[in-house]
């Protein structure tokens, strides 16, 4: 049995590809990371969902740990999400500003009334001109805003009860205990 | 009951398999005729239970038994008869028992085809394509099992995807998968030999057919992907760089330098270590594009089931398959001849250039479609590859591969020369010095110009080449050339048609690249907008309802210079059970042009989004692609017959 | 020497003016570069295709962006970096040449480079057995003789 250069490097190659691939199995290809970590929240200017007449911009960030929700009438999860939201509200765990996406006006009012409004206040953001600034792709996606207006963190997905005690309610207080 | 005998079909072809995995190998090894002869038995008994389960699955949809989960998913009452049938394989687990039954179909042809191999040979071959099966058969049962049952027993099932009832997509499958499964006997005759230590000019030459005919089948299954895509998808794409199609190119790329290193091998008893390699190789890629589309490793247009476990079972089936196959090589290398030698100009230089071109290229494509998923494996980004990427790094490999294309047919074998090109080259310098001019005059955009160059270029090396072997103009009469006609093999034909339809090919995708005009509008019943010269003017929008969606079907009139060319109807329709929403474009097919509309959402009021393009030989594509698949069953034919020694 | 100095003046008042003057392009231009635009950005939210020929609403949102940012004045580099800002390199199709991808875009230049030289190199070594002979001097001598001898017997 003899063993040539010529022989060993096909098999060398193809195992190096073959040990990406397996590590590429343990990742999801549909999550993007987000770019606008530490980065303060983009200025905006959207009227109010609940007085047209209204515009909410950034200065509504005084100072305080926030949550801002994206969300749609149009978006299943976003139904399955809003119980635990409407809990945060009533505990007064966290203000909480909602971003109704590519909706319309009647439609996020009437999905408002029926399952209640736990945000503080609520822009409309029909072109998706907030959106494209925080780089989201579907809803619901969540960010935290620090004191100082800096996003520390971007949450995919609908938050569950869980998800709020394990994993985002540690860092809202961390981030509260900052000067 | 009838779905049960297809279970029961499926697992005796599993135990059957295991048998011929063993018993022809060991009976190789040892020189027993009774163990080696099993091996013909046993791929026929499997293809035969493999028929059976197939058919027993294909009534079951037939019949709309909805007892069967996979029907109740993937099918429903009101669907054609035509889309109950090809919905067997439109799914994950049906598409996998036909892939099976393929690799069943050509481990029949063996002992059926092959009667005249030596025994230890196709006794070992036989083993190792009883080797896949049990892969995937095993998987099939344990992963993907399409006879599994339901109860309780659903009134109607889900299954209506109106992107699936289609004539193109329904039969693409089955020509991809025979080409993929195709490659198997590469892969299983490549092994065997290395076992053998026998990589000869005669094993060269059985083999060549097989190749060949997955090849060519496989040239027609991703040309029918790409036209679904233009006429289906609304955009009139006609290849995306989508990872699934990338993934069904690259086997064809090896594929097509395995077919030539063949040739040299049958002739000239060179190339066997490239041969082998790239048999193992060509049936490897089809293992990675089955990978890929069923395990959600990355995103593109059509995924099959995005489900990792799946994706598991097939990577293992992979590194098996094809690190059996590589061990084999690294352990048997030292057994392969080289040939004798030749110079850098020579038909064999050319031929081993044109493989380590296409290797290149196949080593671009898939750099292109892995490294998304390599850079989220190892850091923390995420980046795209599209087709600005391809077209900067794919795209100059192939213009690099056909010069050598034009050139290499016109050498002799072993030693040639520079100096005996030189009047061709010279020839064929003003040639593409004149096209280019005329089309860059007629065009003005310079890369299309040198690209139809470059095509006319080899358009005109291959007519060249091929009027060589006919001695056309040497013989002073044209009869002497007729004669000669007839009496080309067929792989000359073949060669002819192969080259040309590159060539054809080429154009097609020139033109589409470089001149083609789009436009979108949102336009109101008569408004209108011009693209590339021709007006396109809305003069209708009518709604309607079919038995399972609603439509909005737009009139586009289109004239030029002020001369009614066509009426096209594009249709915008709304699937209620399925809330999809699906996009009919209008298409006027010629040879010199398409003319393509597609209309989208819009209201009376504010006018409709209107999609205009004008696409100049699209056709030419898929002509040529079409010329390739034919030129590779043509020289099927060609039995190698001796005949007298030709430059 | 009055003339040349109003001359610079005048020119020198221009200049400024000179961008504000490119930066309002015509509708048809702003179209044209929009699709480039277009055809160079990833639709985020469909799989593998460029905003410029998806349904999904987001693209359509993102393609009325560049329009508008176009309109406004970015050259094409700026709104594609726009995006790759909020995105992430995600978002472009051609993936940026930096530190991350020199290996995507060099290697297979590289490759072929490598295989050129390599096919020239190795041919060059094959090639040289075949003008040697295969019979040395002192072989060709015996055979020769050999041969004289058989033919001589017969």
């Amino acid at each position: 049995m003899k063993l040539t250069w010529k022989g060993i490097i096909p098999l060398v190659v193809f195992l190096a590809l073959g040990i990406a691939f397996a590590i590429g199995l343990t990742k999801d290809p549909s999550k993007l990371p987000s770019q606008m970590i530490n980065r303060p929240f983009p200025d905006f200017s959207l009227p109010d969902l609940l007085d047209m007449d209204v515009t909410i911009d950034q200065s509504y960030f005084d100072g305080q740990v926030t949550l801002v929700n994206i969300f749609g009438s149009w978006c299943v999860a976003c139904d399955q999400e809003h119980p635990v939201l409407m809990k945060l509200a009533r505990n007064n765990e966290i203000p909480i500003l909602g971003v109704d996406w590519r909706d319309t006006v009647e439609k996020g009012r009437r999905w408002l009334a029926r399952g209640g409004n736990p945000y503080t206040r609520v822009v409309f953001d029909a072109d998706s001109m907030l959106a494209i600034d925080l780089g989201v792709t579907g809803a619901p996606e969540s960010f935290i805003v620090d004191k100082q207006g800096n996003i520390r963190y971007k949450f995919i997905g609908p938050i569950t009860e869980k998800i709020w005690r394990d994993e985002l309610k540690p860092f809202v207080l961390m981030l509260e205990a900052e000067q | 009951m009838i779905a049960e005998i297809g279970q029961i079909a499926l697992i005796l072809a599993f135990l059957i398999a295991v048998a011929q995995s063993v018993l022809p190998m060991v009976g190789a090894h040892k020189a027993d005729a009774r163990l080696m002869a099993f091996g013909d038995k046993a791929a026929m008994a499997q293809f035969i239970l493999l028929a059976i389960s197939f058919i027993a699955l294909t009534i079951v949809f037939v019949q709309s038994d909805f007892s069967v989960k996979l029907v109740t998913v993937n099918s429903h009452t009101d669907k054609p008869l035509l889309y109950k049938i090809s919905g067997v394989w439109g799914n994950h687990e049906g598409s996998m028992l036909l892939w099976v039954l393929i690799l069943g179909i050509y481990g029949a042809l063996v002992p059926m085809f092959g009667k005249s191999l030596p025994a230890g040979l196709k006794a070992r071959a036989l083993a190792v394509q009883g080797m896949i099966s049990v892969g995937f058969l095993g998987f099939i049962l344990f992963t993907s099992n399409p006879f599994l049952r339901l109860n309780p027993v659903p009134i109607n099932g889900q299954g209506l995807n109106p992107l699936l009832q289609d004539p193109g997509l329904a039969f693409h499958p089955p020509f991809l998968y025979l080409g993929y499964v195709g490659f198997s006997m590469a892969f299983s005759f490549s092994v065997a030999a290395l076992i053998e230590g026998r990589v000869d000019a005669v094993w060269a030459r059985w083999l060549r057919p097989w190749v060949l005919l997955a090849w060519s089948f496989l040239t027609i299954g991703i040309t029918m992907g790409s036209i679904w895509a233009y006429y289906e998808l609304g955009w009139g794409g006609w290849w995306m760089w989508d990872p699934v199609e990338n993934v069904s190119f690259l086997p064809w790329l090896v594929g097509t330098a395995l077919l030539h290193s063949i040739l040299v091998l049958g002739k000239r008893h060179a190339m066997a270590h490239w041969t082998i390699l790239l048999g193992i190789t060509a049936f490897s890629l089809s293992l990675v594009g089955t990978f890929v589309v069923r395990s959600g490793v990355l995103t593109s247009v059509h995924s099959f089931a995005v489900d990792p476990a799946r994706g598991v079972y097939i990577l293992a089936l992979l590194l098996l398959a094809t690190g059996g196959g590589l061990v084999m090589f690294a352990l048997r290398a030292h057994t392969l001849r080289g040939g004798p030698g030749f110079t850098l100009v020579s038909k064999e230089g050319g031929l081993l250039l044109n493989n380590l071109l296409l290797v290149t290229a196949t080593f671009t494509v898939f750099l292109g479609t892995f490294y998304p998923l390599l850079i989220e494996a190892f850091t923390d980004g995420k980046i795209s590859v599209g087709e600005p990427y391809f077209d900067r790094t794919f795209a100059p490999v192939m213009i690099v591969l056909i010069a050598f294309m034009g050139v290499g047919p016109l050498v002799k074998w072993r030693k040639d020369s520079w100096q005996s090109l030189r009047p061709h080259l010279l020839k064929s310098s003003l040639l593409v010095l004149v096209i280019s001019g005329l089309t860059w005059w007629l065009g003005k955009s310079v890369l299309g110009a040198l690209s139809i160059g470059v095509a006319a270029y080899l358009a005109y090396s291959t007519l060249v080449a091929f009027g060589r072997k006919i001695k056309f103009g040497q013989t002073g009469s044209m009869a002497g050339s007729m004669k000669l006609l007839r009496a080309q093999p067929a792989a000359v034909w073949g060669f002819l048609l192969g080259h040309m339809g590159i060539a054809i090919c080429v154009v097609g995708i020139t033109a589409m690249s470089v001149w083609a005009g789009d436009s979108a509008k949102v336009m109101k019943l008569g408004e209108s907008m011009t693209v590339s010269g021709y007006e396109f003017t809305l003069t209708n929008m009518t709604p309607g309802a079919e038995r399972n969606f609603q439509k909005m079907v737009g009139e586009v009139e289109v004239t030029k210079q002020g001369r009614k060319v066509a009426t096209l109807k594009s249709a915008r329709r709304f699937y209620q059970v399925r809330d999809m929403i699906t996009t009919e474009a209008g298409i006027q097919v010629r040879p010199m042009r398409n003319l393509y509309v597609g209309v989208g959402e819009g209201g009376a009021e504010k006018g409709w989004v209107v999609r205009a393009y004008v696409h100049p030989m699209v056709n030419w594509i898929w002509l040529g692609a079409l010329m390739i698949a034919l030129a590779g069953f043509v020289s099927i034919l060609d039995r190698g017959q001796k005949r007298e020694v030709s430059s | 020497m009055k003339i040349i100095f109003i001359w610079v003046v005048a020119v020198f008042m221009y200049l400024p003016a000179l961008p504000v003057m490119a930066q309002t392009p015509s509708e048809a231009e702003i179209e044209l570069r929009a699709k480039e635009v277009g055809r160079a950005l990833r639709c985020v939210v469909c799989q593998n295709q460029p905003i410029e020929e998806s349904d999904a609403s987001l693209a359509q949102d993102m393609r009325k962006l560049v329009r508008a940012r176009i309109r406004k004045g970015d050259s094409n580099e700026e709104v594609m970096a726009f995006m790759q800002n909020r995105y992430g390199d995600f978002v472009l199709l051609k993936p940026p040449v930096q530190a991350n991808t020199y290996l995507l875009w060099f290697t297979p230049a590289a490759l072929l480079g490598f295989f050129l030289i390599w096919y020239v190199v190795r041919v060059r070594r094959g090639s040289a057995k075949i003008d040697a002979p295969t019979l040395s001097a002192d072989e060709l001598k015996r055979f020769t003789a050999l041969a004289n001898d058989q033919e001589k017997n017969q």
